[in-house]
């Protein structure tokens, strides 16, 4: 058989992309479908030992009370939970995507020194560089209340000793504010490559007219920048919120590494207990792998809607081109 | 309105002397072109003037005020950007009415003086739309009136017609320098357009590589141009050049090319002499006198290549190696290949010193 060019045209890009796909499938879809699928049994403890053997097995009962426990008050703990997700989005989020507006601003336009500013763009990628637990770690002992920097460094600002923590890892609302700032260091260096990215690529001339008109560098940033750079920050705010919704990883490593009752009982102690987190201390430290599923499911939900939320809203093409500056 | 004036100005990016050491006045109201090749420093002059780029040495002034350190938006300026700069995100309208919202303008009044400078510039039907919409020269004149709008003292214009048709650019061109008389404001253009510069300038500024050439009135820059760049640079077709030296026979003065030698007025030579002995003859087509037959004094050379112009015609004449350019009148008949006589009227031939390149007369 003689394989025409117009078909080999159409077969490799296929070809190329097999290995992608088979990818997505067992990384992505394989696990959701499971996961759905596991939102609907009563797997725990007493029948995983059966399902592990035979994923048939009738020990394993098909149920709709994971979900009836959530949306109908059955674990009294999830709104708490709900609430600490929310916080936690927003105002990393806020951090992520408004604050490291703010910098890369300062940092690529309002500072005309450019090694400086190179200096600076640079330092602010180091947390996302360095690996996760070293990050986790760094941030335990810099918290430390008897040899950590962070207390020292506050009571020398001039912060009254009663103001400052016994534990920034358990007492509220400091813990809180921890996780905020844990996370608001590493995800602002996203925002900052983005954003400091398509503020270099607006042309100057646009600047230096803005000047001319009579404008101040503020007026500058408020009325040329800011408005250049709609779809860079909308693509920031999309692609956070999705990942900010499903990330735990920071806090079970700063929270997971104390003794005593585990991660999950710190966690809620410090009143940290993120969504995500939540799923997977149901699964990894109660081995409610039914619920914990089920749990994760509502998250899997909510993150597709967003998603087909911003792309009606932003339109699919703009949102995969990141840096686009609208010139 | 005010006097502009740039004293010993220089711009340097790193070795690249942008502007070497510019001496200019501007006067209050005058309409001043920028004229030069592209590169040679022509923005960055305006820029240095906007406030946007600080010199590198050397002081500005408005009316006797040093004003090198005040930023762009005290200067009360308007430019129109060579790239337009129009805010993509802004319609015209808004484009138009920003310098106008910066000065906190009452909105009534910055409705009707956006309408009326639309409306100036025919762009009126153009208000609500996004520069992403409109031609090369609708931007262009969206930039002009946004310019225009806030009432600057001076007015910096960078190639504000480059991309208009020829028909629209003639009347854009008498609209501005009517303008420019009407409000009286000091104006400094920058084209590469002699014509243009020519047609519209009360004086030009002729540059080359970040250091001016001369600076006068254009029928001065076309009749006495103060070096052999100026000379080759006013003018279309160009100005013809022939090396050669001066020498004596019998108390008279000749120009001797190696090729041709012509008689020259013994003052003339006297002069050309004390200066330099080597020497650049330069002669203008539209100042050929082309006959023939032989005639005294006259420079022989081949017809070439006969370009129609329609109301003249460009003669290139070979004369030895050297091509000559020569402005004619279509009547005469002439063929290449044909013997001809160049004849070249004394008081509108030009020498320059070779090594330095100054004009001697
Ligand atoms: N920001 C800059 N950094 C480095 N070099 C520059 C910069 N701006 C201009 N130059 C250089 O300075 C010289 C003058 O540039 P300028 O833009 O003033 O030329 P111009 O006369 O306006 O040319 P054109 O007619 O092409 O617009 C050029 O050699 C240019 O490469
Ligand atoms: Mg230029």
């Amino acid at each position: 058989m003689r394989i025409t060019r117009a078909v080999m045209k159409k077969i490799i890009p296929w070809l190329f992309l097999t290995p992608v796909i088979i990818f997505i499938i067992l990384s992505w879809v394989a696990p959701v479908a499971l996961t759905l699928y596991l939102g609907f049994t009563d797997l725990s403890i007493k029948n995983f030992l059966a399902f592990i053997r035979d994923f048939f097995t009738p020990e394993v009962h098909i149920t709709l009370e994971n979900f009836e426990k959530i949306f109908f008050g059955g674990d009294p703990y999830l709104p708490e939970v709900l609430k600490i997700t929310i916080i936690y989005v927003v105002s990393v989020l806020a951090i992520n995507a408004f604050y490291s507006l703010i910098l890369s601003i300062s940092i690529a336009y309002f500072l005309k020194h450019d090694y400086l500013s190179l200096f600076l763009r640079v330092s602010w990628l180091l947390p996302r560089i360095t690996p996760g637990v070293i990050y986790a770690l760094m941030w335990n002992w810099f918290i430390d209340p008897r040899y950590g920097m962070l207390n020292t460094l506050l009571s020398l600002a001039g912060i009254p000793k009663e103001m400052l923590p016994q534990s920034w890892l358990l007492d509220k609302p400091y813990s809180q504010i921890l996780m905020i700032m844990v996370n608001g260091y590493i995800g602002a260096s996203f925002g900052m490559i983005v954003y400091t990215a398509a503020i270099k690529s607006i042309p100057p001339d646009l600047i230096n007219a803005a000047l001319v008109d009579g404008a101040n560098e503020f007026q500058v940033a408020r009325h040329i920048i800011i408005p250049l750079l709609k779809w860079p920050i909308f693509f920031v705010v999309a692609w956070q919120t999705l990942s900010l919704l499903a990330s735990y990883e920071q806090i079970l490593l700063i929270w997971g590494a104390g003794g005593g009752g585990g991660y999950a009982g710190i966690a809620r102690a410090a009143g940290v207990m993120v969504w995500a987190l939540y799923s997977y201390s149901k699964a990894f430290s109660e081995y409610q792998y039914g619920y914990a599923s089920a749990i994760s499911v509502v998250l899997v939900v909510v993150g597709i809607a967003l998603i087909l939320i911003y792309f009606k809203l932003f339109g699919f093409s703009r949102l995969m081109a990141p840096s686009k500056v609208e010139v | 309105m005010v006097k502009v004036v740039l004293k010993e100005v220089s711009k340097y990016f790193g070795k690249v002397r942008a502007v070497d050491n510019l001496n200019l006045e501007i006067k209050d109201g005058e309409f001043v072109a920028l004229l030069g090749p592209s590169g040679c420093g022509k923005t960055t002059t305006l820029l240095m003037i906007a406030g946007i780029y600080k010199p590198t040495k050397g002081r500005i002034y408005f009316d006797n005020e040093d004003i090198t350190d005040l930023p762009p938006k005290d200067r009360n300026i308007g430019m129109v950007f060579q790239s337009y700069a129009l805010y993509p995100h802004m319609t015209v309208y808004n484009n138009i009415a920003f310098p106008l919202k910066l000065k906190k303008t009452p909105k009534h009044v910055i409705h009707e003086k956006v309408v009326k400078v639309a409306r100036l510039l025919r762009i009126d039907n153009l208000l609500d739309r996004k520069p992403s919409q409109l031609s090369g020269g609708q931007q262009q004149r969206v930039a002009l009136a946004r310019a225009l709008v806030k009432e600057p003292d001076v007015l910096l214009l960078d190639e504000p017609l480059s991309n208009l048709d020829a028909k629209l650019r003639i009347y854009m061109r008498a609209e501005l320098k009517r303008l420019q008389k009407e409000l009286k404001v000091t104006t400094i253009y920058v084209t590469h357009d002699q014509v243009e510069a020519m047609s519209m300038a009360d004086r030009i500024a002729v540059m080359n590589q970040g250091k001016l050439q001369q600076y006068a009135e254009p029928n001065i820059l076309y009749d006495k141009p103060a070096n052999i760049f100026v000379a080759g640079f006013i003018g279309n077709p160009p100005m013809n050049f022939i090396e050669g030296s001066i020498m004596e026979v019998n108390g008279e003065y000749y120009f001797d090319s190696g090729v041709f030698k012509l008689k020259i007025h013994r003052s003339l030579g006297e002069m050309i002499s004390s200066k330099t002995e080597e020497a650049i003859l330069g002669f203008r087509p539209e100042h050929i006198k082309l006959v023939t037959t032989k005639a005294p004094n006259a420079i022989k050379g081949i017809v070439y290549v006969v370009e129609p112009l329609g109301r003249d015609m460009v003669v290139n004449i070979k004369v030895n190696d050297t091509i000559i350019k020569a402005l004619a009148s279509p009547e005469i008949q002439l063929t290449p290949g044909q013997q001809i006589y160049i004849i070249l009227d004394e008081r509108k031939i030009h020498f320059f010193n070779k090594s330095t390149g100054e004009a001697i007369v």
